[in-house]
């Protein structure tokens, strides 16, 4: 491929000028910008699936999206309810309509009573409905036993990825030595990495501890933190829990460490808690920073800065599509809470079907109402199938010599970690690729299955891994992991 | 405050976990009793605080819904409470929402909605042939038949597909190309992520976008966040807020000075001012954006919202093309559209798509890989944008309902446009430009000088207290002037033309009523 320059005096030559955009004269933050989870190797996916359409015979008949947690996408129905209520709020002619049950009709009416003109095509106050922050204000007391939450300190958003971005926005300041650090786990969901760069932030890793499940040690904490002093002046720490890639849930004591650690360190924390509906593992259990914060007492609970993000994309609701979401700030000072809603007015407010959707996530059906029996059934079948196959996951890829896995606790990944022969790392850097995403791309191109190269996510150096949802139904699931599996080992003794 | 840092850094040694834990704590302790602590309570500073915040975020201002409407939403609080004001309600002519204001959605776009949100209901004999087709072409299009699957950061193909065939139909037959399309959260996110790719270099080589004068604070605010500089040029009052090449040249050779102009903004129909421009207003601008090579940013929300019978929309696109190959191959060009406006009012939904013209393919790559880490629009949005590109035809079943909502809308708009402009021109020491198009007006306001002296006693732009007053005794929210720009001594606010006929009409009459009272008290 030609570069940059040499297109711009080809395009000279052929009369065209050379154009004010380009890669020379872009923003160079977006320029650094990366996001593994649709990066390359899902472009390439793309490119497949379009040669399949076109006719070309493959070793397989069709792509295997495993790289992007869409439940949806892989065949996971939405809740009824949930479709029920917002079809009412979009086209409140159904109200009158047979088809619907009462308590369905009820939430809507009671939404769209709550909106401009009664309709969710007026834009909302910037901050979301204010019925609808009461509301997951409550929730929020309902899931951490009855400690108070005040819907002034909730802000829902475009998805969580847009509260985390506004929240990262503000904390960013200073130049040189003194530019703003933000700790991020590694592995990580790179919505952190990206994002860091984006606002030209410096980015500190602090490592997961693989041979412990994933465990956050305090002490890796705080070996990061000294080494990034010398260089940038570090202010916030972020947390990932269930954690994504890893699928791991945190430990009370871990987490209570995390926020002793972070009041001491002065550190602003966020706590990327979109899986909390998506706890699998027998003996774990979610704990919500807040929740945890606050037992903690003073001085802690009365003065350490958290802000913690949900989301309408996960759980049992796989609702990607609609970017709701929502972020609670805890001891957020009261004039920066200001500053935080003048940012997000600019963007007027976010998308009001995915308010409405956020609302009938944080009040489900009660056991009274008509709706609770199948709301139920269908939320139990999606957790326990969901539990079912991080188990299967697991299982099958820890039979695989050669690819051993940590359990999946949580989320809606497996993040297993592969043994690559020296010849195949070698081969890798011949062709200028990662060793994991050489892998990943041959595992792609011979089985039409995309997951995604560890490397983008982090990784300790000398380790290589991929992350694969659990999404497929479970039995599609099981032939992809074996198929996988045979793939590694055919790749090892190919480049044994 | 040095003995402070170093009694933290001692903890950053080889210790004990527990050891270094009460070493840490004690500390901690010293280091918080040297720092300073606000006298009312015993709590350490925040890590997060005004002073420690991103300045850039600092900087940012967005009028439409700044302090008069955090007063108005006050003042609503008040009402509620019982508390007696001389109205009834506050009425919200800040923002340019039209259902909040009472407008109805168009019957067809929430069918369709409907049927794609539950798809249970494509078996309901109650909703016609049409909308279940077009339901069902977007679910196929989307990840497990579903809207709540992601889609691909561009947006759903299909989709995009249905918006350059409405732009090709649009433009007469100018051909757009799906690949340069781009659905996003609202226009304000497509306009936002181009500039943000746009903005770099430093100290003199700052890249600076012209902007508008009046203009939509979207414009400043995104250019603050992003540090880029804010390049003014003035839109000419005194001939219907006409755009004119020689103050856009003033104003591009004036900031060469002390940055690198490289982007040109424009807004038409416009907003605050609601001018269509001509024409060959339009030809003026492209060919000046040519010869100063600058990018051009086309905001065309309110293309579908032309009142003047003088005036007609003319695309950027299509003007550009038919300017011939030097210019249709050679300038950049991102145009803008959205759900909000028009004859849909769909704000919620954050619908919107822009089209890139001349784009260097590496460019589009950075731009989707940008795109990629949010994920995508929202889903429901893409749809309720797929029906505004693809509406009912003749033919089709709902085709009479939909031309009749759709003219009785547009209709109503044009109708109180005139209305507006009619009413405000009878209020002396008020002058209000035709509203030839978008949806508000943006009358200019004579402040005597004594009102201005008590502005400036409150530490206000005049015409926030001017504003302010209006609020307090009218119940009424509108913008003031300083909010979008002006000339230095000039003063106006933007008004919506949204609420219903009559009480418009109502509302016009007390802000004359008000703006009567107001001269004379500040005679």
């Amino acid at each position: 491929m030609a570069s940059s320059t040499g297109d711009q005096s080809q395009a000279v030559r052929n009369g065209l000028r050379t154009k004010v955009l380009t890669l020379h004269s872009m923003n160079p933050r977006v320029r650094r910008v990366e996001y593994a989870v649709r990066g390359p190797i899902v472009q390439r996916a793309l490119e497949l699936e379009q040669e399949l359409r076109q006719g070309v015979k493959k070793p397989f008949t069709e792509v295997i999206r495993a790289n992007i947690g869409d439940a949806q996408a892989m065949g996971q129905r939405p809740i009824t309810f949930l479709r029920q209520v917002l079809a009412l709020c979009v086209n409140p002619d159904l109200l009158t309509s047979p088809s619907f049950p009462d308590d369905a009709k009820k939430r809507a009416e009671r939404i769209l009573q709550a909106c401009g003109g009664h309709s969710l095509g007026a834009y909302s106050v910037s901050s979301g409905i204010q019925l609808i922050r009461e509301d997951v204000a409550q929730y929020i007391e309902r899931r951490d036993g009855g400690i108070p939450a005040d819907p002034n300190n909730v802000f829902l958003s475009t998805g969580a990825s847009d509260a985390i971005v506004t929240v990262l926005k503000l904390l960013v300041a200073g130049e040189g030595h003194t530019r703003t650090g933000v700790l991020i786990p590694i592995p990580q969901y790179p919505l952190y990495s990206a994002t860091l760069a984006e606002l030209g932030a410096v980015q500190v890793d602090y490592y997961l501890d693989e041979e412990r499940a994933w465990a956050l040690d305090v002490s890796e904490l705080h070996r990061a933190l000294c080494q990034a002093r010398g260089h940038c002046h570090p202010r916030a720490l972020c947390v990932i829990n269930p954690g994504n890639p890893t699928g791991q849930v945190q430990t009370r004591e871990c987490i209570e460490a995390v926020i002793r650690f972070a009041f001491e360190e002065r550190l602003f924390l966020l706590a990327d808690e979109v899986y909390q509906d998506n706890v699998y593992a027998a003996g774990s259990q979610f704990h919500s920073f807040k929740k945890v914060l606050m037992e903690m007492g003073p001085p802690y609970a009365g003065q350490q800065e958290l802000a913690s993000f949900h989301s309408t994309s996960k759980g049992y609701m796989g609702e990607c599509g609609f970017r709701g979401g929502y972020v609670e700030v805890v001891n957020m000072d009261a004039a920066v809470q200001q500053q935080m809603l003048k940012l997000m007015s600019v963007r007027l407010c976010p998308p009001v079907p995915g308010q409405a959707l956020l609302d009938l996530v944080v009040s489900p059906p009660a056991p009274t109402d008509p709706s609770f029996a199948q709301f139920q059934a269908e939320r139990q079948a999606v957790l326990a199938e969901l539990a079912a196959k991080a188990k299967l996951t697991e299982q099958v890829f820890n039979e695989a010599p050669g690819i051993s896995c940590n359990p999946v606790q949580g989320a809606m990944y497996s993040f297993p970690r592969v043994q690559l022969p020296p010849r195949a790392v070698e081969r890798a850097q011949e062709l200028g690729l990662a060793p994991d995403m050489f892998f990943c791309l041959r595992l792609l191109e011979e089985t039409g299955i995309c997951v995604v190269p560890g490397s983008g996510f982090g990784q300790r150096e000398g380790t290589y891994h991929f992350r694969m949802t659990i999404l497929p139904p479970l039995e599609k699931l099981r032939l992809l992991l074996e198929k996988l599996s045979r793939f590694h080992a055919k790749f090892t003794l190919e480049y044994s | 405050m040095q003995r402070a840092a170093a009694l933290v850094r001692r903890g950053c040694g080889p210790r004990t976990p527990s050891s270094w834990g009460r070493s840490q704590s004690s500390a901690a302790a010293e280091a918080s009793a040297v720092l300073k602590v606000r006298p009312e309570r015993s709590r350490r500073e925040r890590i997060l605080t005004l002073e420690s915040m991103n300045p850039q975020v600092k900087a940012v201002e967005y009028a439409v819904r700044g302090p008069i409407v955090l007063k108005a939403g006050e003042i609503e609080l008040e009402l509620q409470r019982g508390i007696k004001k001389p109205f009834t309600e506050v009425i919200r002519a800040n923002i340019g929402d039209a259902q909040a204001m009472g407008q109805q959605p168009i019957t067809f776009l929430r069918q369709v909605m409907a049927l794609c949100t539950y798809p249970n209901l494509l078996d309901s004999p109650s909703f016609p042939e049409d909308a279940k087709k077009r339901a069902r072409r977007i679910l196929q299009a989307c990840g497990g038949h579903s809207l709540g699957s992601y889609s691909a950061s561009q947006g759903v193909n299909c989709i995009r597909e249905d918006v350059a065939a409405y732009i090709t139909r649009r433009d007469g037959g100018v051909p757009a190309d799906p690949d340069n399309i781009y659905l996003t959260t609202g226009a304000s996110d497509g306009i936002s992520t181009i500039l943000k790719i746009l903005v770099s270099g430093g100290g003199k080589s700052r890249t600076g976008v012209m902007i508008p004068i009046p203009q939509y604070p979207l414009y400043s605010a995104v250019i603050s966040e992003l540090d880029a500089i804010q390049v003014n040029y003035y839109l000419d009052e005194e001939n219907c807020w006409a755009l004119n090449v020689n103050e856009l040249r003033r104003a591009v050779q004036e900031a060469k000075d002390h940055c690198d102009p490289k982007v040109l903004c424009i807004i038409n129909p416009g907003n605050p001012t609601g001018q269509v421009q001509s024409r060959k207003c339009i030809e003026d601008v492209i060919h000046f954006a040519w010869e100063e090579k600058l990018f051009l940013l086309a905001d065309e929300v309110y293309q579908d919202n032309v009142y003047s019978p003088d005036c007609r929309f003319h695309s950027f696109k299509k003007v550009l093309y038919e300017m011939g190959p030097e210019y249709s191959s050679n300038v950049e060009l991102a145009s803008f559209h959205s759900t909000s406006k028009g004859y849909m009012g769909e704000c919620g939904y954050r619908g919107g798509y822009m089209e890139v013209i001349n784009l260097h393919p590496e460019i589009k790559g950075q731009l989707v890989k940008l795109l990629s880490v949010r994920l995508c629009p929202p889903v429901s949005g893409q749809a309720a944008m797929d029906i505004v590109v693809n509406p009912p035809v003749a033919g089709e079943e709902s085709f009479e309902q939909f031309s009749r909502e759709k003219e009785s809308v547009l209709g109503n708009l044009a109708k109180k446009a005139k209305l507006t402009e009619d009413l405000f021109n009878q209020v002396p020491g008020i002058h209000c430009n035709p509203l030839q198009g978008a949806m508000y007006a943006f009358p200019r306001i004579f402040i005597p000088v004594k009102a201005v002296e008590a502005a400036q006693a409150h530490q206000m732009a005049p015409d926030m207290f001017y504003c302010m007053k209006l609020l307090e005794e009218t119940g009424i929210c509108v913008v003031p002037g300083s909010g979008f720009g002006q000339r230095e001594g000039t003063y106006h606010f933007r008004m919506t033309i949204l609420p219903p006929v009559e009480k418009l009409k109502t509302v016009l009459q007390k802000v004359k009523d008000f703006h009567i009272n107001f001269l004379e008290k500040y005679a």
